[in-house]
């Protein structure tokens, strides 16, 4: 059994699992629809958004190289990296010359894609993640379980438990009596802290101007207090002019959180102009690749126009079964099972396109309107010869189509298979089995093939009628 | 293919002619009852689809072109009595075949012909039940996502269950959640697909149905073979099944 499939048997028997998802996953379905009806033109705003995304996306390279021009008139320094590990080298370089310390960071996918505070703390930084939700996954030792909401696979009760095994602070499931702990305990860092990291959610190019959004207020402290402000974007984040922008938060924050616009909306033009500003007086923009040109060159190129709301996790089924964990890697969820072979490959995620009973459902809800199951569809292809399936499956195929291609021969083997479930099963069921037939009756019955098949009975009448 | 043509050609699906043919002789029941004449082209077994989703592509398109060039051959709606099948027929197929020109045409041709069931019933036909025999019966429906999400059907079933008397349609909690059958994934992913049903039973079975009713029977046999192991005595059956049972018994398809 592979470490995929552990997980999964691991989380689906978590009923404290779903119980954490169930309560976060209808308190934002409520209030998602809510938002929703308070734009009576959203499918005209999805439909731009989507336009806006893929036309931009189709010309990403020209796209980059204005937005890096734009950029460096507005005094950003700008990074390239290929992979993961440039990018981990460039921020790493900068602490170092800037004799770095301590660190503060806002939520970003981007950062934990690199895995950046690992590397970070192994070159003896004191990295403090801003967001709370981030923060208390800090605390308890965690990856982020969703996107937007890092510590959706916790219930308040979970988030007191961990306040108080690691801050020492009584026990309590009140939320306003939690945020303020953390908020104390965060404050006092941002006025130490020497390096402020973040991830951004659009870049403008026409503006030369990157765009982040928060409900906590801590982006804007984590971009504007301490000297120097380091941010990694994923190429793929362009919108090209600010009334696209405009447009693309709105659908972001009515998808993410239910919003009509998060509390606060940053965007960073670069350091201060004069030293009375306030302000970094450096920002550094890091572009990292880390497979995305490989994706766009692909047939899951149409992910790229993703804008990370985490619609997909919410309504998708499956997420709700198994939460974010257990898809093993950064993104979870249905966009995170295209995006992690994307920029994993597909030789060792191959099992994530797999997950999904292509029910459509993120198709519906995404905001750009992404055909998730199409893409899903597109990588269980592309593992045929990535991470070629199992000789048993290979020949239950080839037979399939065989038979299927062949009605005389089917017509002929099929009332031997009849026949072997038929006496193998009581009563018209079978409990149990081998191979598919041991995964089917594991928790479900199945009924044997009737005695004869519609089109035998079909032919047997019309012959009797002479027909 | 004329407008008013009385010529169905029946796709009666893989499931229905193994496991249950009792749905395939409701279907014939319920449109020889509103006129119509049925043939069963000869030499139909799958659509593909299992080969398809697994991601066998090549595979799925072999048994696609045989299945199109059967069917290309014939005149009239082509009915099919499945979501999950119609979306192959109609939707899927264009996807699988788009680098093949000549096989993407007649997919297109045949794809153009094919209609779901229970959208053919109400929108096509118009059929009502209302003249029908009562019979009382409390039903979940369960809209599977291939034919509400894929295909667009979403009013039609729930019009022709409240035209029977008698029916009384019992809402559940996240109906319109997918059931966790898809295809082979119930068993490569079952796990997961078992944790998605039990979620899904235990939503029907608070509901108080006696009868749950969908237009797929590939989440049919999954939700049956779970309500099964549960000793639930909730009874399943295809839509064309409840149709028909109300139906003069004197003339049996």
């Amino acid at each position: 059994m592979s470490a995929f499939q552990d997980r999964v048997r691991e989380a689906v028997q978590n009923d404290h699992l779903h119980v954490a998802i169930e309560r976060a996953t209808s308190a934002l379905k409520g209030r998602r629809q809510v938002a929703l009806d308070s734009i009576p033109d959203f499918e005209q705003v999805r439909d731009f958004g989507r336009a806006v995304k893929l036309a931009t996306i189709a010309r990403l390279d020209e796209h980059l190289v204005r937005f890096e021009e734009k950029l460096l008139q507005n005094g950003f320094q700008v990074h390239w990296a290929e992979d993961g590990e440039q990018a981990r080298q460039i921020v790493l370089d900068i602490a170092r010359r800037r004799d770095a310390k301590s660190v503060v960071k806002a939520k970003s996918m981007a950062t934990e894609e690199i895995h950046l505070n690992a590397a970070l703390e192994e070159a003896g930084l004191d990295v403090l993640e801003t967001d709370l939700g981030e923060y208390i996954a800090q605390l308890a030792g965690q990856p982020p379980s969703h996107i937007i909401l890092p510590i959706l696979h916790m219930t308040r009760e979970d988030v007191g438990q961990v306040l108080h095994d690691r801050l020492g602070v009584p026990l309590t499931d009140d939320p306003q009596v939690m945020a303020k702990t953390a908020r104390e305990t965060l404050r006092a860092k941002f006025l130490e802290a020497d390096l402020g990291i973040t991830g951004a959610n659009f870049g403008v190019v026409e503006e030369g101007a990157i765009c982040l959004v928060s409900n906590e207020g801590n982006i804007r402290l984590t971009t504007s207090l301490p000297k120097v402000h380091v941010a990694i974007m994923g190429i793929e984040k362009l919108v090209p002019t600010l009334s696209d922008l405009e447009k693309m938060l709105r659908l972001l924050a009515r998808s993410a959180t239910g919003q009509k616009l998060t509390a606060y909306t940053s965007l960073v033009r670069g350091p201060k102009r004069s030293p009375e500003d306030e302000g970094p007086e450096e920002v550094h923009l890091i572009l990292l690749d880390n497979g995305r040109s490989k994706i766009l060159a692909g047939d899951q190129a149409e992910i790229l126009a993703c804008i990370r709301c985490g619609a997909c996790l919410n309504i998708c089924p499956v997420y709700k079964q198994i939460g974010g964990h257990a898809y093993g890697d950064t993104y979870p969820g249905p966009i995170g099972s295209i995006v992690t072979p994307g920029i994993r490959g597909l030789k060792t995620t191959s099992e994530l396109p797999q997950a999904s009973s292509l029910c459509g459902a993120c198709r519906d809800i995404c905001p750009v309107r992404l055909d998730i199951p199409r893409m899903l569809l597109s990588l269980r292809r592309e593992s045929q010869t990535e991470a070629p399936p199992s000789l048993f499956w290979r020949m239950s195929m080839r037979a399939f189509a065989f038979f299927a291609t062949r009605p005389a021969w089917y017509r002929t083997v099929r009332p031997i298979g009849r026949f072997v479930m038929r006496r193998l099963a009581s009563e018209g069921w079978l409990s149990s089995g081998l191979g598919p037939l041991g995964a089917w009756t594991k928790e479900r019955d199945f009924q044997a093939p009737a005695r004869r098949s519609f089109q035998e009975e079909w032919r047997a009448r019309q012959k009797e009628a002479g027909r | 293919m004329s407008e008013g043509s009385k010529q169905i050609q029946l796709f009666p699906t893989c499931l229905v002619d193994e496991i249950r043919p009792e749905a395939g002789w409701a279907v014939v029941r319920v449109l020889e009852a509103a006129g119509l004449e049925v043939s069963l082209p000869e030499g139909l077994v799958c659509c593909g689809q299992p080969a398809y989703n697994a991601g066998f592509h090549e595979d799925a398109r072999q048994v696609l072109r045989h299945v199109l060039t059967v069917l290309d051959a014939t005149e009239g709606w082509i009915l099919i009595p499945s979501g999950s099948c119609a979306d192959m027929l109609i939707h899927q197929s264009l996807e699988l075949c788009r680098d093949d020109a000549p096989l993407l045409e007649v997919a297109r041709r045949v794809g153009s012909r094919c209609r779901e069931l229970s959208a053919f019933l109400d929108e096509d036909l118009g059929w009502r039940g209302q003249h029908l025999p009562r019979k009382d019966e409390r039903v979940a429906y369960h809209p599977s996502c291939h034919l509400s999400r894929g295909l667009g059907v979403t009013e039609s079933p729930g019009r022709l269950l409240e035209s029977l008397r008698g029916i009384e349609l019992v809402p559940f909690d996240e109906q319109d959640e997918c059931c966790g059958f898809g295809g082979l994934f119930s068993v490569k992913q079952s796990d997961i697909s078992a944790s998605m049903m039990n979620r899904k039973l235990d939503r029907i079975e608070k509901s108080g149905a006696g009868t749950l009713v969908s237009c797929d029977l590939g989440c049919l046999v999954h939700l049956g073979g779970g309500l099964h192991r549960r000793q639930s005595g909730i009874r399943v059956c295809h839509v064309a099944e409840i149709l028909a049972e109300r139906l003069p018994q004197d003339e049996p398809a």
